[in-house]
Formats: C-alpha cells, structure tokens, sequence
C-alpha cells in the first residue's frame, strides 16, 4: 500500500514536471522575476538582476542580455514587460519575452524602457558569462571561462572558486583556473605563475608579460622563467602548425600531379589540359551542389564518384581524338592538349560564367580540429590529406594488383614486346589515359574545398603538378608522393621568412637546379624501360 | 650557282631569302608610302595606327623567328621564349624611363615614378647606366643572352633534353613572372614601366618616330633572319639539325652537342630579346604579363602553324595568328580562345607542317610532275 502510494506520488510529481509549459502560461516565476526588475529602485537592481541568475531559468540569459541593450520595456497601459526586437521609427517590434511570441509593432509612446544605470551595465558582462558558466553544454561553458581570461575582478573570485568546485569537465576546469590565475598574478601570487606557465593562451601570456614589467621583482623572475618555457612549447606548436600546412599544401599537389604521373610516365603523353579536368572535377562538385541543394554533404559525397566520371569521359574523348593521332610526337601532343585546355577554359567561360563559383563546406568539414590553444588543424584541409591518401593507396593496389595495372605496367616498360604477348596496348592506352583524368577530377571534387572555383582553377595547378611528377621521376608514383608532400613542405617552410611569392620561385629554381642534377627525377626508371 | 664559302653570304643566294627579303622590303616601302603620301581620307591610307599594329606584328614575327631556330634547327621546345622577349622589352623600357625624367607625375628627375611612390631614396645599382641609350642597347642583348647562357650551360651540360627541357622553360618563366610582379625587385610591380616620352630624343607619340620604329623594326627582323637563315646553312647549322635528329649519334661522331646547342640557344635568346626592346616603345608598355606561360606557348603555335624549321613560316605564322587575334578580340572577344584552342588542334593533327608545308607540297607538285602529291603527304 504504502509503495503504491509513493508511487502514485511520483507519477504525478512527474505529470507535474512534464506538463510545466502548460501551466507556466498562468503561472510562470519568470514573470514575477521580471516585473521585480522592472520595478526595482536602483539600490534594489542588483539583487532583482541575482535572483533571475540564480533561478536557474534557461530564458535568464536572453533577458539579461536584453536588459543590457536597453530592450527591455513595459507596456504603460498594462505593466507587461516586453522584449524590443527592432527599436527603430516610430512603431517598435515587440515579443513576449516568457514565451517568445511575436507581439507585432506597438507606438513606443506606449512603452516605457527599464531603466538601467552604468555601474550595473558594467557588471552585466561577468553577470552574463557567469550564467553561461552554468550552461549545460561544456562547449559554452569552456567559451565563457575563456573569455573570462584577464577580466576577472575581485566580485568574481567568489563565484569562479564556487564554479569550480562543481565543475566536472577537465577543460572548463582548466579554464577556470587560468582565468583566477591571470586575477592573482596581478594580485602578486606567486604560485598562480605555475599555472599559467602550463597556458599556451595569448591572455596567459599578456599576463606574465605584464608582471615582468611590474615592480615585484620575485614576480618577475618567475614570470620571465614562465614565459620561456611557454616560447620553447609555441615554437614546437608552430613547427607543427608548418608541417600540416605543408603536408597539406603537398596533398593537394600530390592529388593534382598523380594523374598526370600516371599519363605522362605511361604513354609519355604531355598532358597540358589536365589542369582543366581537374576544373572538370571542381565544376562537377559545384554542380552536384546545385542538384541537391541543402545537401551540400551528401552532394559532395555523390561528386566524388561523379567527378571521376566526368574528367575520365573528357579523359577518353581528348585521347581518341587527338592523342592517338600524335602518338610519339610528345611535343606536339603538348601543343595539342594546350590547345583543348584553352578551349575547356572558355567552354567554362561561355557556359557557365567567368566569375568565380561558390562550392559551399559540408557542416562536417568545416571548424577546426583544436589542439590546444596555439594549435588547430582545419578540417577541410585534414579531411583532404586523408582523401589524397586514400587515392594514392588505391592507385597504388591498381597499379600493382589489377589486371589493368600488370598491363599498363607492361605497356610502359616495353611497348611493343608487350603487345607481341597479346596486350591491346590501344586499349590500355585509353583506359589509362581514363584513369589518369579520373584522378584529375577528384583532384577537382578536393580543391573545391580548399579554392575557389573558377576557369583559371586548373592553370593554377599546372605547372606545380608537373614540378612534381618531373621532380619525382617520371612513371613512378611513390616518387610522386614523396616530391608533392616534400615540395608542398619546403614551400610552406621557406613561406614565413620569404614570403609566399619568393617562396614558390625559390621553390622553382631549385627544381630547375635539380633537374641539371638528376635529370630523371628524385626515382629514376631504372634498366632497359628507362632508355626507351 | 656557285654556293659562296662565305656564310654570311650564302642566304643571299637562296631563293626563300631572297623571296623573303624582297616581300619584307617592297611591304615596308608601300606601308610608309601609303601613310606619308596618301591623304587621310582615302581608302589606302595607312594610319599612324595600323602601322604600329604592323611594327607589333613584326615583332612577333622577330621573335617567332628566334622560336623556329631553336625549335625547327635544334630541336629544344622553348616554352620559355617569353622571358628573353620581355628581358629585352624591359632593357628598352628602363631607357626609356630614365628618358621620362623630370617630366613624370612627381617631377622627380632620376627616380621613375613608381620608385618615388614606393618612398624609394635612390636607384637600385641595376637601374645604373640605363640612362645612356648605348649601354641600354647592349643590354638589350645582354640581359637575355646571359640569362641563356646561364640556363642553357646547366641544361645542355647535365643533357636534358626534350618534354623536361621544355617543361623546366616554362617554370624560368613562371618564375621571372612571379618574381617581377613583386614591387620590391624595383621594376614596377604589375603595372610594369610604362608612360614613355622619348626614343633617341624623337618623341614616341609622333607619327614620324612610329613610323621609323616599323621600319626600325622591320630591319631588324631581315638582320635577324639573315643571321638566322646564316647559321642554319652554316657547317654549325648542319650539326645543329644533326643535334636535332639523333642527338647522341652526333655526340658518339665527336661533336660537342652541349656548345651548339648553347651557342643556337643564346643566339636565339638575343633575337628575342631584340624584339622585345622593339615592342615596347610601339606598345608604350613593359610588365610581368609577358613572361607569362601563356604568351611563350602561343608563340610555339605562331612557329608550327606558319611550318617548323622554314624560318619564314614562323614570320607568315605570327603575323597571321596576330591579325586573327586583332579582328577576333575586335568582333568577338569570347570567341578567340576557342579560335587560338582550336588552331592549336588542328595544326598539331592536321597540319604538321606548316603553311610552309602547304607551300612546300605545291612547289614540288609542279616541279616534278611524275610524283603523286598523294604519297608525298605521307612520307
């Protein structure tokens, strides 16, 4: 019975809970909080402005926020308290601020603002971050303690040490801390510099700086001492930030040159007009995005398949009606093939438009991965690397365990002894040629990520992608991995101190110097394949 | 006829030179008879315009011919001719800066005016001497005869040949691009050296100097080829075609393949360079467009459409194509990049010789009757 009973109390306080919406039209304690902050005198503000924090109301924030921006109103005729949405002319827009409800325009003759005086506009900023300290998502806590850093004051240690007692996320603890560290540095407390020397926080720094220039002359060594130990961790935190952006740089030149690695070190063909299939690929990308609006994810998804299509039937057409006809002519094919990329260029220009297409970021890829506080990896650029990877490994499995890979392979060492064996050196020649433009469009699907997209988009990539295909030795791949990542690197090394213009000269002349050296590339074919 | 010993002499003694030259000579004289003698509103009156769209396209015609010789003679697909064309152009064009003096927009009387605006204080050391018109001309030759040596000794050297040698052309000017297109290199950024007054003290904005600059420049591109069409009927010129051909069987017979190539090469350079210290007072304009990939690969296309290794193909080649660009850019600007596109393709597939080769095939046609034109397009 007595279960029972206990039971039925529990339904019903949960019947209760559950239907709070309901009843919170007739009765809601938001109401009477307001109203007491409408109509507290200025000594009583304070606490009217405590109480809504303390209560816990998740509409707390927007009120407070409102109150800030002189928002608030009542109405004269009936004492309601309103939110102001457009406070602009002579009729004001106006919402209930309990439930949110559109009220529609009301002459602001008949409101009448909540008032609000500095002293409590000042505190309203620490008022409104200690209430998204309290938020329940540790995202926005973590931002509000971060945007405490360098702005605590005395009022605020309190409740900060009080926060911190309860919180339980490690990283808003972290925070925390920070912040009351930056406050009793300023305030001469030794120990709190150990905190901050774990910072890698530009306020952490800003603090220590300013306690090396202080009078406290103890303060200031162990400030200085602290500050060396953050350099030595940012140094290591820029080399790594370099080397992504270099690895990524080098990605996308990995992507680029592949397929024209495969094209040129088969059939020894000069492709120019890869630089347009990789715009093929990126226009693909652009128009699939198009077919799905709103689904710029899955539109991405579904280009990937698309984009290779696309490039490997303009591959195949380009090969059959011109490439075939010059075969062992290479510099007349170069000719040729720059020809149909001018064409591509302007075909884009004509149809399409000549400015610049926008390829919206899949919400998964864009942000950033965050390390730590001197150190986030982008993740389009991230999402890219893998890509490139991914691409190259499947190249890799073709070339060395397909049947299409043992034939081009044959094709390319020795033509005609490979056609004797019963090889169609045509057809690998074509599907080759589709594989190398295929891979030239899903370079174009990844660059629309990273670049605009434009008709100009594939000479940009060029003359980089053949650098890497001639400095990684012609027909070899793992060549060509190791010359994109490695050129995309020292680009990104030498961009710092040189700039990003001198850079990429000094870049290319160094290819021009190596080249004297070895003229072969980094991994030269070797034996009877390479005289031919 | 006897054939000359004297190889400065023996083009004058072919047919194609002296074909060539007559037409070059007999177009200039009607060109500059039309403008001075016909009044302006008659239908054969040339104006001051179309005779330095005509010097332009003499120009390109020069530097096409320096093209040819490398690439018809020799067999190095320059991708990078660009770049000694616009080294010679800014040669001329910092002469003629320094001529500007204190006539510029800051009336400062030794620093160009993008200097001033870049609070620049005093010349760099390589703006030195550019004053003095005989110094400015050497480098005119100079600039982009050291800049061949230089590249042409490391590439010949370490024998690199073919798609890479052309490939690591096009990088020197995409190079050279991107490096004068910087402010701090001290030759004008983007906007490049422009607003001339003065060549040799005749003002550039008269008729007279316009039309003495198209002859100028004609005069040059009959030297030009004449020096050309010398070298390649030379004994040099013989081991160059044989360098072109069979590269290592000439080297295995004890040639020093490297030298020739290096000497055609600079020659070339120069040349280029040439019309390129020409051009730039006719166009009233030098900046880093010229080195661009772009414009060096169209000249390759002026040099196969006219024909390879003819030397007057590359002139009919350039003019052409120029003249298309002038009335497509005129009439329809979209249309030109798939008319220049296409040209590429069609040249390359259909036409692997050449108008030249066209012309070629008739001559022979009617000379020897008793061979079928049929086979001869085949071999």
């Amino acid at each position: 019975m007595g279960i029972l009973r206990s039971l039925t109390l529990l339904l019903i306080a949960l019947a209760s809970v559950l239907s709070l919406p309901a009843t919170a039209q007739d009765e809601d304690p938001g109401e009477q909080l307001l109203f007491n902050l409408a109509e507290a005198p200025a000594s009583k503000v304070e606490e009217a402005i405590n109480a809504i924090v303390s209560s816990g109301d998740e509409r707390a924030r927007g009120w407070i926020e409102a109150y800030g921006n002189n928002r608030l109103s009542r109405i004269k005729d009936t004492g309601q308290v309103v939110l102001v949405l457009n406070n602009r002319g002579r009729d004001w827009e106006i919402a209930n601020p309990l439930t949110g409800e559109n009220m529609g325009d009301m002459s602001r003759r008949e409101l009448d603002r909540v008032a609000i005086n500095n002293r409590i506009r000042g505190q309203l900023e620490g008022i409104l971050a200690m209430l998204d300290l309290n938020a329940a998502d540790p995202d926005v806590r973590e931002a509000s303690a971060q945007d405490m850093m360098g702005k605590v004051d005395a009022s605020l240690v309190a409740p900060l040490e009080a926060r911190l007692e309860q919180e339980g996320s490690a990283r808003v603890r972290n925070r925390i801390e920070e912040a009351l560290a930056i406050y009793r540095v300023g305030e001469g407390n030794l120990e709190a510099i150990d905190v901050l020397a774990g910072s890698l926080h530009p306020r952490a720094r800003a603090a220590l700086n300013e306690a090396v220039r202080g009078d406290n002359p103890a303060l200031a060594t162990k400030a200085k001492q602290a500050l060396g130990t953050i350099e030595q961790k940012l140094k290591l935190n820029r080399a790594a930030e370099t080397l992504y952006f270099g690895l990524s740089l080098g990605s996308v030149l990995v992507l680029a040159a592949i397929g024209l690695a495969i094209t040129f070190g088969v059939m020894g063909v000069i492709n120019m007009a890869h630089g347009e299939l990789i715009m093929l690929g990126a226009y693909t990308t652009w128009g699939m995005q198009q077919l799905f609006p709103g689904q710029p994810g899955l539109a991405l998804i579904l280009s990937i398949p698309t984009g290779f299509m696309v490039a490997a039937t303009a591959g195949i057409i380009i090969e059959r009606s011109v490439i075939q006809y010059l075969k062992g002519r290479p510099l007349e094919t170069l000719l040729a093939t720059f020809g149909i990329s001018l064409i591509l260029q302007q075909l884009v220009r004509t149809v399409i438009s000549p400015q610049n297409r926008t390829v919206v970021t899949p919400e998964w890829m864009s942000g950033s991965l965050v390390i730590n506080d001197a150190l986030s990896l982008t993740l389009n650029r991230l999402y890219v690397l893998a890509f490139a990877l991914v691409v190259f490994a499947t190249l890799m499995l073709i070339m060395r365990k397909t049947r299409l890979g043992l034939e081009v392979r044959a094709v390319t060492q020795n033509r005609n002894m490979a056609r004797s064996m019963g090889i169609r050196a045509t057809r690998v020649d074509i599907m080759t040629f589709a594989l190398g433009s295929g891979v030239a469009g899903l370079a174009g699907v990844a660059l629309s990520q990273l670049t605009n997209v434009g008709p100009n988009l594939g000479q940009n990539y060029i003359i980089d992608s053949f650098m890497v295909v001639v400095f990684g030795g012609v027909g070899n791949l793992w060549g060509t991995l190791i010359a994109g990542l490695s050129l995309g690197t020292i680009n990104q090394l030498l961009e710092p101190w040189a700039g990003a213009v001198l850079a990429k000269i000094i870049v290319l002349v160094f290819i021009i110097l190596f080249i004297q050296k070895r003229p072969k590339g980094l991994f030269p074919q070797k034996g009877r394949a390479a005289e031919g | 006829m006897a054939i000359s010993q004297n190889w400065l002499l023996r083009p004058f003694q072919e047919r194609s030179t002296q074909i060539f030259l007559g037409v070059l000579f007999a177009a200039l004289v009607v060109v500059t008879f039309l403008h001075l003698f016909m009044p302006q509103d008659s239908a054969l009156h040339v104006s001051a315009y179309t005779v330095t769209l005509l010097g332009k396209y003499l120009c390109y015609a020069l530097l096409a011919v320096a093209v040819d010789l490398v690439w018809g003679y020799l067999g190095i697909l320059s991708l990078g001719h660009g770049a000694f064309f616009a080294l010679g152009g800014y040669a001329m064009g910092m002469y003629l800066m320094r001529q500007i003096g204190d006539r510029g927009t800051y009336g400062d009387p030794i620093l160009p005016d993008f200097m001033v605006f870049l609070n620049w204080d005093e010349l760099p050391w390589y703006w030195l001497g550019f004053d003095m018109a005989w110094f400015a001309f050497i480098m005119v030759l100079l600039a982009p005869g050291i800049l061949a040596l230089v590249f042409g000794f490391l590439a010949f050297r370490s024998r690199v040949t073919g798609v890479y040698l052309s490939i690591i052309t096009q990088a020197l000017t995409f190079a050279l691009m991107l490096a004068f297109f910087r402010n701090e290199m001290g030759f004008g950024g983007n906007n490049g050296l422009t607003d001339f007054r003065d060549i040799l003290g005749f003002n550039l904005r008269t008729d007279a100097t316009r039309l003495g600059l198209f002859i100028a420049t004609g005069i040059a591109l009959a030297i030009g080829y004449v020096i050309c069409r010398a070298i390649v009927t030379s004994k040099l010129g013989r081991v160059s075609i044989a360098c072109r051909d069979a590269e290592a069987r000439t080297r295995f017979l004890g040639y020093r393949v490297e030298r020739v190539q290096l000497f055609v090469f600079v020659v070339s350079a120069m040349l280029a360079g040439v019309a390129g210290a020409l051009y730039v007072p006719q166009v009233g304009i030098i900046n880093p467009s010229e080195f661009s990939p772009l414009f060096s690969i169209e000249i390759v296309v002026w040099v196969a459409l006219g024909g390879r290794a003819t030397l007057y193909g590359a002139v009919i080649g350039a003019i052409l194509v120029n003249y298309a660009k002038t009335v497509f850019t005129g009439v329809m600007p979209d249309a030109w990049l798939f008319a220049l596109g296409g040209l590429f393709v069609l040249v390359t597939v259909f036409l692997p010789k050449g108008i030249a080769g066209l012309l070629q095939k008739r001559r022979k046609a009617k000379t020897d009757d008793d061979t079928p034109t049929g086979q001869e397009a085949t071999a």
